[in-house]
């Protein structure tokens, strides 16, 4: 709410099976309550893993349901270039999405798209894998970037939550910031 | 105090057992249930471990164990899926006339929707046709927190106590604070009691009784009893919600500022629903809405259809998944207020595929080439996904598809020409229910080929281990069953091994089993090769990925995208060629026997 302060968020997180949708869900809703937050995230799993539409929703603040409802959503995370049109619904006016494809879009509905093209910079890193945790820094940069729309984290309290997961192997934990940050650094 | 740790709603619950000194657990996966098992595993993996954890071989062998552990006075746990508890539903009827000694909980996760399930169906009506108390947690919190007052419910009256979570609790994560473990209590002492716990019909009478007097109780016990979530608000109108439903009522009367207008009661226990909340309500508002998953369980005990909405009266739809929009626009019509809801649009969304370079694929595509204008009875699990290449005609249920294959086979066994009938089957499914059906099958001498999809893993649910595997949910050595041995002792007279990767020699494999079928009676196949994704496997692939490129001479047909569908091939449009995502390709080579025109090659390292 305005003025009081108290973080309220609602960010959907959309792609296709193995692409790390999950994680990069985990790494936020862990990074919420680090900073002390409340926090609720919903998944599909089963069936519609294997290689389906996978959908996240990440909800920080006092809430009591796990899912958003539509046209709720402060802001997106599209894993696939088709993921905003898809899943756009959710967003509220004003709202923030961050896109990963490789040409610029225009977009009509009343939203502030970001796009990256995450797979090329995977592809330049030499990590194709990494593409998540690519959007996921691109996010961290572009979506801060305007003040009204703060991402409720900052890129070092995920680059805390990837330090605290991945203790013991310090390989994996070099090539996860590395890809964040290219994401990050990506922005301008 | 501890710090609050991110928990799937599946964790939060194994959680609840942990705290509450549960010493059996037993389980068969199955989504959304799977997890909880495998997080009480990992729980009791740090603490002293003593209880007994385990993946049973079905629903109902897991139901008996840890229900007579508790008759022997200790505090056990079954979980599974809701069309699992139809597998256990013979233990459960009968154990509601038995009644426990220690306490016994039996989780039945719901998926409505579904989005992982043969059916839509509500446990909570399972709990009523077995006249035993069932509480429908709202999150993971809530979940964890229920775990306790079932233990204790079960334990005061004696009865099981069944808590059914659906997928949105499941697989939800909230922010929890994790309790103090309770260590598990071997203290067994069964008392012979042969009236009780051998009952004959005359003494069924008496326990059944017995139990309606328990279920009365159980009516008025103030724990479970529903609670009034915003005292303040007055109206002739009121809201009754439980479970999930519940979570988003509240998020969605807060924010059409409702939440002081519109009395709002949370049902804990839907079944029974309490004597005097039913009174209560029907003495205080005119109208009521009902808003639950699946069933109008709750509505169907508030019997007062001049007052009461919901899903009878058709103001909630009865099937598929309560989305909050879709409450939300309930709420509104029954407030007399336009909220403006957002309508979900019907997603097309990506198909969900066998992983690039999954062993099933190349079975069913070999299954095809041996008997193309066979009948395809399938089962559940990854290979359901069969569907996608033409290869899975029907799937039923846990083990039908060995069944089916005897009921087509003596569908058409008078007629002169028979098709052949080819079933696919996974390990793990086999041994759930797969093994009596053969055994019958082997009795009737039904004329098909079972061909089971060995890849030593329950993939579909997070690869837990099979009795092939001889590994406990603890990763604890135990027996192995070699799946050879028992399709034997079924009487089977053809029963061999295969590696689907080894496209041509399947095939060929395949086709002998056919000609053995149409003359001799059944034919087992045993199609083994582990699944690319199990990470529990450390025993070596047996195979060396291949380099594979597509040559200038692949002409486009599309032979390989429509029956092969491997994710990681891909038809370029512009070029008219397939090309290979090598990211995706597992290097399983399958596809270069797959080419009509030979056009796909392994390239060999010049080094």
């Amino acid at each position: 709410m305005p003025g009081k302060r108290s973080i309220s968020q609602q960010i959907v997180i959309s792609g296709v099976g193995g692409q790390g949708v999950l994680f990069v869900t985990r790494l936020l809703a862990e990074a919420a309550i680090l900073k002390g937050l409340r926090v609720f995230t919903s998944e599909t799993h089963g069936m519609a893993q294997r290689g389906g539409t996978v959908l996240s929703h990440l909800k920080v603040g006092a809430f009591s349901s796990p899912l958003i409802r539509a046209g709720n959503a402060d802001g997106l995370l599209a894993l696939k270039a088709n993921s905003l049109a898809q899943h756009g619904y959710y967003l509220k006016p004003g709202a923030w999405a961050v896109v990963n494809r490789s040409q610029d879009v225009t977009i009509d509905a009343d939203v502030s798209a970001y796009i990256v093209d995450a797979e090329r910079l995977a592809k330049q890193i030499q990590n194709p894998k990494s593409v998540n945790l690519i959007l996921l820094g691109f996010a961290l940069a572009a979506a801060s970037a305007k003040t009204e729309n703060h991402i409720f984290c900052q890129m070092e309290d995920v680059e805390t939550v990837l330090e605290l997961r991945m203790a013991k192997n310090k390989t994996m934990l070099d090539d996860a910031v590395k890809a964040l940050e290219a994401g990050f650094k990506s922005f301008k | 105090m501890y710090k609050r740790k991110l928990m799937l709603g599946n964790e939060a619950i194994a959680n609840g057992l942990m705290e509450n000194g549960c010493t059996v657990a037993t389980s068969y996966p199955g989504t959304p249930a799977s997890e909880i098992l495998g997080a009480f595993a990992a729980l009791d993996k740090k603490g002293p471990g003593q209880r007994h954890i385990q993946w049973a071989v079905n629903e109902k062998i897991a139901f008996e164990i840890a229900y007579t552990a508790s008759t022997a006075g200790l505090r056990t746990a079954v979980s599974m899926k809701q069309v699992g508890l139809n597998v256990a539903s013979d233990p459960l009827m009968s154990a509601a006339y038995l009644g426990v000694k220690g306490g016994f909980v039996v989780i039945s996760a719901d998926d409505p929707g579904p989005h992982s399930s043969q059916t839509e169906q509500d446990s909570r009506l399972m709990a009523m046709m077995a006249r035993i108390p069932v509480l429908d947690p709202d999150s993971p919190r809530q979940a964890k927190d229920m775990v306790k007052t079932a233990f204790e419910l079960s334990e005061a009256f004696e009865i099981p106590v069944m808590l059914r979570p659906t997928t949105r609790v499941c697989h939800a994560r909230q922010d929890i604070e994790p309790g103090d473990v309770l260590p598990g209590k071997w203290d067994a002492g069964f008392q012979k009691d042969p009236a009780r716990w051998a009952a004959t019909p005359k003494f069924r009478f008496q326990l059944h009784r017995e139990l309606e007097k328990k279920l009365d109780a159980v009516s008025r016990h103030q724990e479970t009893a529903p609670v009034r979530l915003n005292d303040a608000a007055r109206s002739s109108k009121a809201l009754v919600v439980s479970g999930v439903a519940a979570s988003h009522a509240e998020e969605i009367l807060k924010g059409l500022n409702l939440w002081d207008i519109l009395p709002m009661y949370q049902v804990l226990q839907p079944f029974p629903l309490h004597r005097d909340f039913i009174l209560h309500m029907i003495d205080t508002y005119s109208d009521i809405l009902v808003i639950e998953e699946t069933t109008g369980i709750i509505e169907m005990q508030l019997a007062d259809r001049h007052r009461v909405k919901g899903k009878l009266t058709g103001s909630v739809p009865g099937v598929g998944e309560l989305l909050p929009e879709s409450i939300q626009k309930i709420i509104g019509e029954f407030a007399g207020i336009d909220t403006q809801a957002i309508a979900v649009p019907a997603e097309p969304g990506v198909r969900p595929t066998l992983c690039a370079g999954c062993p099933h694929r190349a079975a069913f595509f070999a299954i095809k080439k041996a008997a193309p204008k066979g009948i395809y009875p399938s089962d559940i699990g990854c290979y359901t996904l069969g569907l996608n290449l033409g290869a899975v005609d029907t799937v039923l249920c846990m083990g039908a598809a060995v069944s089916q294959a005897a009921g087509f086979y003596h569908a058409y066994k008078h007629e002169t020409k028979r098709p052949d009938i080819v079933a696919t089957i996974g390990d793990s499914t086999f041994f759930h229910a797969g093994v009596p059906a053969l055994i019958d099958a082997v009795v009737q001498n039904v004329r098909f080929v079972l061909v089971i999809l060995d890849n030593r893993t329950t993939a579909m649910t997070g690869n837990q281990p099979t009795p092939a595997m001889g590994i406990g949910a603890c990763g604890e050595m135990l027996n192995p069953v070699d799946i050879e041995g028992l399709v034997k002792g079924c009487g089977v007279r053809f029963c061999r091994v295969g590696d689907p990767y080894y496209l041509n020699e399947f095939v060929a494999l395949l086709k002998d089993a056919i000609q053995h079928s149409r003359e001799n009676g059944p034919a087992v196949v045993i199609s083994r090769r582990p699944c690319l994704i199990d990470r529990l496997r450390e025993e070596k692939p047996g195979w060396e990925p291949m380099n594979v490129e597509v040559a200038d001479t692949c002409d486009g047909c599309g032979y390989c995208i429509d029956h092969f569908e491997c994710p990681a091939l891909n038809l370029n449009q512009n070029e008219k060629q397939v090309c290979i995502d090598t990211v995706l390709c597992s290097g399983c080579g399958v596809c270069i026997s797959v080419c009509p025109k030979k056009s796909i090659k392994e390239v060999k390292d010049a080094g």
